[in-house]
């Protein structure tokens, strides 16, 4: 059996593991047991009672529906932009380039009420969509809206490095071998690509599930309509209902272990493809 | 990537040829995407930005600046201030640390210790909230003997600090342990042999070379820790004048339909945004070999 840890000379071994160690614990490790144990102690019966009733089941298809309409959104047009920004040149494409990452930077909130006012029915394009017989905001076009705000980075920043390495004799041999372009960027190029984007898009997923601030705004929060799953969590706290919460909180940490399996198995699976991701 | 411009005729516009490359899109279909992207780009991102601007100036700049002296509102920024100064320094140490056990040794379940650290990213921030709440909350068995003993964690700044030092937790690291894989440990173990500390080892080899990849973490660090709302609403309380942050004051402001008030506030927040977002982006162009989210293999 080989020893926990390998012997060499590099210092400070201890004060690494001591200093990761302990800040994992106090801030990530104990308060996601504290909300296992908060589950275990309310009973799994009881959990699942909590999980089963009609506002929280419809509040939890609800949010991951909308965030697997999101991330594919997201796949498609991510993709596009990458392509766009790696291979073309247009004025403005560096300024364009550095605005992909505002739904990174840009609080929650912020991006929230922008969206609401822009969108609601006496906003800018609220005003246009309402003459269609749109309504966004409000309804659950408002919820998908927001998700594919800030989901849109992850797709185009996990795809575009990958574009930028594509060797180019690639695609000039299949050209070669009388390949027309689309069919070139069909066979060729996306296969290539489709690792890196599956990544963004199990990203944006994650991210979409749990996403709270920039909807709650924009949602309407009506029940069974319009309310997501981390709101009731909300609610349940408000009311001082620690178990309801805890039991929603848990349904939702397992949506998101599965996903983060989700991430690891697509990488382990393209690296093994590709030989690297 | 030198030799990609020579080839690509698309890489140079307004230069008159009439041979497309094999390797190209045919210009309409390149106009086609170009429009496509830009229509999405605009209509996705950079309208609402513009929104936040435009509703925070409704009034002028006079009612936007009132707005943003208020007591409250001062209080709202020292506080996010605040809450940045102490989280960002802690996770810069942690993501140091982390990034040093990892790259510097071999031990086992290292790949499960990147998975922990990765862990906040694809929880919810407000089950983030959640389970601190319920660790450290006055009912828990820690939380009530802390309150009892005077620092009570929920409902108070502690509490707001451990929501954000949870969510912006894997960014220091996750940007630190690729870049110093790749630099590997040749430099360090040359150092050590030549008679160097540890400590000695660490300031002068080990941070010089990561030193940009440090600060861009940093910046991502700083920008999420000003802005989070999910997890920091949960645990504040939403006292004004003492738990509120920045954001969560935008949202009290917004639902008392006070919107030059939360859009002032929120231009405040997205002009700090804009700034780490100019600072990274610089970065970018300058230290790309050194940063991870950039690299080329």
């Amino acid at each position: 059996m080989p020893a926990l840890v390998q012997k060499t000379p590099m210092p400070g071994l201890r004060l690494s593991a001591g200093i990761t160690l302990t800040m994992l614990s106090i801030v990530v490790l104990l308060p996601i047991g504290a909300l296992l144990l908060k589950g275990a102690s309310f009973g799994p019966g009881n959990v699942w009672e909590v999980v089963n009733r009609e506002r929280v089941w419809t509040a939890l298809l609800l949010s991951f529906r909308l965030s697997v309409f999101a991330a594919l959104f997201n796949l498609v047009f991510g993709v596009l932009l990458a392509w766009v920004l790696v291979r073309y040149d247009f004025p403005g494409r560096r300024l364009v380039d550095a605005a992909v990452d505002l739904p990174f930077a840009l609080p929650t909130a912020v991006a929230g009420i922008a969206l609401t006012t822009l969108y609601a029915p006496n906003g800018a394009f609220g005003q246009l969509a309402a003459q269609i017989g749109w309504k966004i905001a409000y309804t659950q076009w408002g919820i998908l809206l927001a998700l594919i705000f800030v989901g849109l980075p992850f797709v185009t920043r996990t795809v575009q490095p990958v574009i930028e390495e594509i060797d180019r004799e690639v695609e000039e041999a299949s050209a070669t071998l009388g390949a027309s372009r689309p069919h070139t960027l069909r066979h060729v190029i996306l296969p290539m690509l489709t690792p890196a984007a599956l990544t963004g898009f199990a990203l944006a997923l994650a991210r979409a599930v749990g996403e709270y601030g920039s909807v709650i705004f924009i949602a309407g929060n009506i029940p069974l309509k319009t309310e997501i799953a981390p709101l009731l969590i909300v609610i349940q706290l408000e009311e001082f209902n620690y178990d309801a919460a805890a039991a929603i909180g848990i349904a939702m940490l397992l949506i998101s272990f599965a996903m983060l399996l989700a991430i690891n198995i697509i990488q382990i699976v393209s690296r093994r493809k590709m030989g690297h991701v | 990537m030198s030799d990609a411009s020579l080839i690509t005729p698309d890489a140079r516009p307004g230069r008159p040829r009439k041979f497309r490359a094999a390797t190209a899109e045919a210009a309409p279909a390149r106009l086609a995407l170009i429009g496509i992207a830009l229509t999405g780009v605009a209509i996705l991102i950079l309208a609402p930005l513009a929104t936040v601007f435009a509703e925070a100036l409704a009034d002028g700049w006079a009612a936007a600046l009132a707005s943003l002296t208020k007591p409250d509102a001062r209080s709202a920024i020292q506080l996010t201030l605040l809450i940045t100064a102490i989280a960002l320094p802690l996770n810069a140490a942690f993501g140091v640390a982390a990034a040093w056990l990892i790259t510097k040794f071999d031990f086992r379940g290292k790949a499960f210790l990147i998975t922990l650290i990765d862990l906040p990213f694809s929880v919810s921030p407000v089950v983030a909230g959640l389970c601190i709440v319920l660790l450290f909350g006055a009912n828990s068995l820690i939380g009530g003997w802390l309150v009892a003993h005077g620092l009570p964690i929920v409902f108070a700044i502690p509490g707001i600090v451990l929501a954000t030092v949870f969510v912006t937790f894997p960014f220091v690291a996750r940007e630190l342990i690729p870049v110093m894989i790749e630099q590997g440990r040749t430099e360090e173990e040359v150092a050590l042999t030549l008679g160097a500390s540890g400590w000695r080892v660490f300031w002068t080899v080990t941070l010089p070379n990561i030193r940009w990849a440090l600060l861009y973490g940093a910046l991502l660090c700083t920008a999420r820790a000003m802005g989070e709302f999910g997890a920091v609403a949960v645990v504040s309380g939403k006292i004004r004048g003492k738990t509120a942050t920045m954001p969560i004051t935008i949202e009290m402001l917004y639902n008392e339909y006070l919107s030059v008030a939360a859009f002032s506030m929120a231009a405040a927040l997205t002009a700090l945004a804009l700034i780490t977002l100019t600072l990274k982006t610089a970065l970018e162009l300058r230290h790309a070999d050194q940063l991870a989210a950039i690299r080329r293999h």
